[in-house]
């Protein structure tokens, strides 16, 4: 045995020795991550050693096109991945310290990535495939300006030769940190929210737009696509058509979907085996699924930032019917909701709004500018008011990050959510 | 449309001045015009296109620093503002849109950048990016008449120093604001600069109505939000003051 790899056994023992105190105390998930990381600060590295590792990383979308690539990838073998959203370094090293099935020790792995972890987390992976949606305004008290993002992904993309990419060449800011890697595959699956790149991340210059198409005086141009995504069917690189027939709903999925599925593809698993797996998947975290919150039925939604809202008004049941909207500003929601005026919420003219959460005099705020018929109820599971109680329809409630965790902790839903 | 009586309110490139959410206060001013009978004209100009010199108020909001240097020179180029302030039109800029109404700013990796030179300000970087809630109390000296606590949410790395010509809009009791002797924002005549997102006009409607009455040249009758006043008091009683 080499002195290298004996070294690294011997870390490997310490720190399996930190992981089983770590689980004896039945501390939680993410802290176990916590513990084993200050006891091991390259345990990541070392858990993925073996292995193929997928990265997925976006603003929006992350979860649930890491939840369909698992599926697809399932499909051919297992698979460890984190199924939690804990999408930071602890939770991703508790995700892999502690998998939910025992698989192989050569089981390739499959995570969610938070944008801004992206970089620190590839510096334990030098050789990932990194699966990158989308970047717009979100957190920005944390995760900080779009293009500040795509800068430190395309400085630390430029530094690891090894990795190879799927990518969406619609955003000009993810094409342009993408461009670094030698190997990419181009997926097109639309931007819808375009108010993020307005100018060319490369030179400055305001971006030519025709289309889907975007260009820039500089040179610099949208990517050609080898997969193309245009209403729920998906055409491969070998000109092949096929419909998506997912289960999960709205354009914003399809994307999510063709995503994974050219990830998948770059990964091994051929189409036909990756299409009807992830065409099972219903519910991911929750988002989608009917709960049972002060008596009815309703649907919960994640509308966390004006990218996301962006599809979020197709999706809703039509008017009259009204709809609950949670807004927290905790750390995980970002600090500022500012970001609710970015949302065109006259779009919701017709129909009561019934504003809650932490901030939801913000939201009755913007809604009262927007001419919204609204009320600001601090717990309307409890009481409803009575326009919307009468009615026996279902009722789609959306909320931010932690809004939404809640609501579906409190219907009792989503079991792949730790 | 567009009528001789009409309030023009113009938002200046709120495709690049427009990451903040301060898209809001075009709303706002819009919406607090017409429940007072005023017909309004609200304008969005793109990235480039002239700016029209004749408008009554001009707004601009924060945004990344690319986007901030491109918004300067093309305001620089243009010129259509400096005339329009030249008529005393109002302007109302935020952030980035403050900073660059100023001398000089720091923009894309921090290389200093001419502003449009119609607010007497300067701004450099800051050590520590100033991130949260703002509460500050309005300056009766600066020739603004506000009696209500100034509101809003700041992110950003500019420090922001006022020359003889400019006079602070507050004073700073929670957050940084400019960084600079403990004052929040600059007015001059009718230019108002701030580092108030929220949207600021959204959670201060004593001073979107104070630039109204600019506008109309006399005060406006007054109107009660309820759902504004909860804002408020909400985020008054949340936030608390550092002295
Ligand atoms: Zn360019």
């Amino acid at each position: 045995m080499s002195g290298l790899r004996l070294r690294a056994a011997t870390g490997l023992g310490r720190f399996a020795g930190v992981m089983s105190r770590t689980l004896r105390r039945g501390d939680g998930f993410v802290i176990g991550g916590r513990v084993v990381l200050a006891a091991c600060p390259d345990a990541f590295g070392r858990l993925c050693a073996g292995r193929r590792v997928a990265f997925v990383s976006a603003t929006n979308g992350k979860t649930t096109t890491t939840k369909l690539l698992a599926a697809a990838m399932r499909a051919a073998g297992p698979v460890l991945t984190n199924n939690s959203g804990a999408n930071m370094p602890a939770g991703l090293v508790a995700a892999l310290a502690m998998p939910t099935q025992r698989v192989p020790d050569d089981a390739p792995v499959v995570l969610e990535a938070d944008e801004t972890y992206l970089p620190g987390l590839l510096r334990g992976t030098p050789d990932a495939l990194v699966v990158l949606g989308n970047l717009s305004r979100d957190q920005l008290d944390r995760v900080g300006e779009v293009a500040m993002v795509a800068r430190r992904w395309r400085s630390t993309f430029a530094e690891l030769p090894g990795l190879a990419a799927v990518a969406n060449a619609d955003d000009p800011h993810v094409a342009w940190a993408a461009a670094v890697i030698s190997e990419v595959t181009w997926v097109s699956v639309g931007n819808t929210w375009t108010a993020d790149s307005v100018l060319c991340p490369s030179c400055g210059s305001i971006l030519r737009r025709d289309g889907a198409d975007w260009s820039c005086e500089c040179g610099f141009r949208r990517p050609n696509p080898s997969w193309v995504l245009t209403d729920g069917v998906v055409v491969d690189p070998s000109g092949a058509r096929h419909g998506l027939g997912l289960r999960l709903p709205g354009r914003a999925n399809q994307a999510n979907a063709v995503m994974a599925l050219a990830a998948a593809h770059a990964l091994g698993v051929p189409v036909e085996t990756a299409l009807p797996a992830m065409a099972s998947v219903g519910s991911v975290g929750g988002r989608y699924q009917t709960v049972t919150l002060g008596g009815r039925r309703v649907r919960l939604l994640l509308g966390k930032n004006p990218a996301g809202w962006a599809e979020m008004f197709g999706m809703l049941a039509p008017p009259p019917a009204p709809v609950v909207i949670a807004i927290n500003a905790r750390a995980a929601d970002g600090k500022d909701p500012s970001w609710l005026w970015d949302v065109p919420f006259e779009k919701l003219a017709g129909r009561l709004v019934v504003a809650t959460g932490e901030r939801r005099h913000d939201l009755a705020v913007r809604l009262t500018y927007a001419g919204v018929d609204q009320v600001t109820v601090e717990d309307p599971w409890t009481t409803m008011p009575a326009a919307v109680a009468a009615s026996d329809q279902p009722l789609d409630a959306v909320g931010t990050y932690t809004a939404f965790r809640e609501m579906l902790r409190k219907g009792g839903g989503a079991r792949d959510v730790e | 449309m567009s009528s001789e009586s009409a309030i023009r309110l113009v938002s200046i490139y709120p495709m690049l001045l427009g990451t903040y959410g301060d898209g809001g206060n075009l709303r706002v001013l819009t919406a607090r015009a017409r429940l007072r009978g005023f017909e309004v004209e609200p304008i969005e100009l793109d990235a480039g296109e002239p700016v029209p010199a004749d408008a009554d108020l001009y707004l601009l909001g924060g945004g990344e620093d690319d986007a901030q240097v491109a918004a300067a020179r093309a305001l620089r180029r243009d010129g259509g503002l400096a005339r329009a302030v030249a008529h005393d039109a109002v302007v109302f800029g935020v952030c980035a849109g403050y900073q660059l109404l100023g001398k000089e700013f720091p923009g894309s990796d921090g290389v200093l950048e001419p502003g449009v030179e119609l607010l007497d300000v300067t701004t450099t970087r800051l050590p520590k990016r100033a991130v949260g809630e703002l509460l500050a109390e309005p300056v009766s000296s600066s020739g603004v008449e506000l009696t209500q606590p100034l509101t809003g949410y700041e992110n950003h790395a500019g420090g922001t120093t006022l020359g003889a010509g400019a006079h602070p809009l507050a004073r700073v009791r929670a957050g940084v604001g400019n960084g600079i002797d403990r004052l929040e924002g600059a007015v001059q005549g009718r230019i108002v600069g701030t580092y108030l997102h929220g949207p600021g006009l959204a959670r201060n409607p004593e001073l979107a109505d104070l630039l109204l009455s600019w506008v109309v040249g006399s005060a406006l009758p007054s109107l009660e939000l309820p759902a504004v006043e909860a804002l408020r008091a909400e985020r008054l009683a949340t936030v608390r003051p550092e002295e």
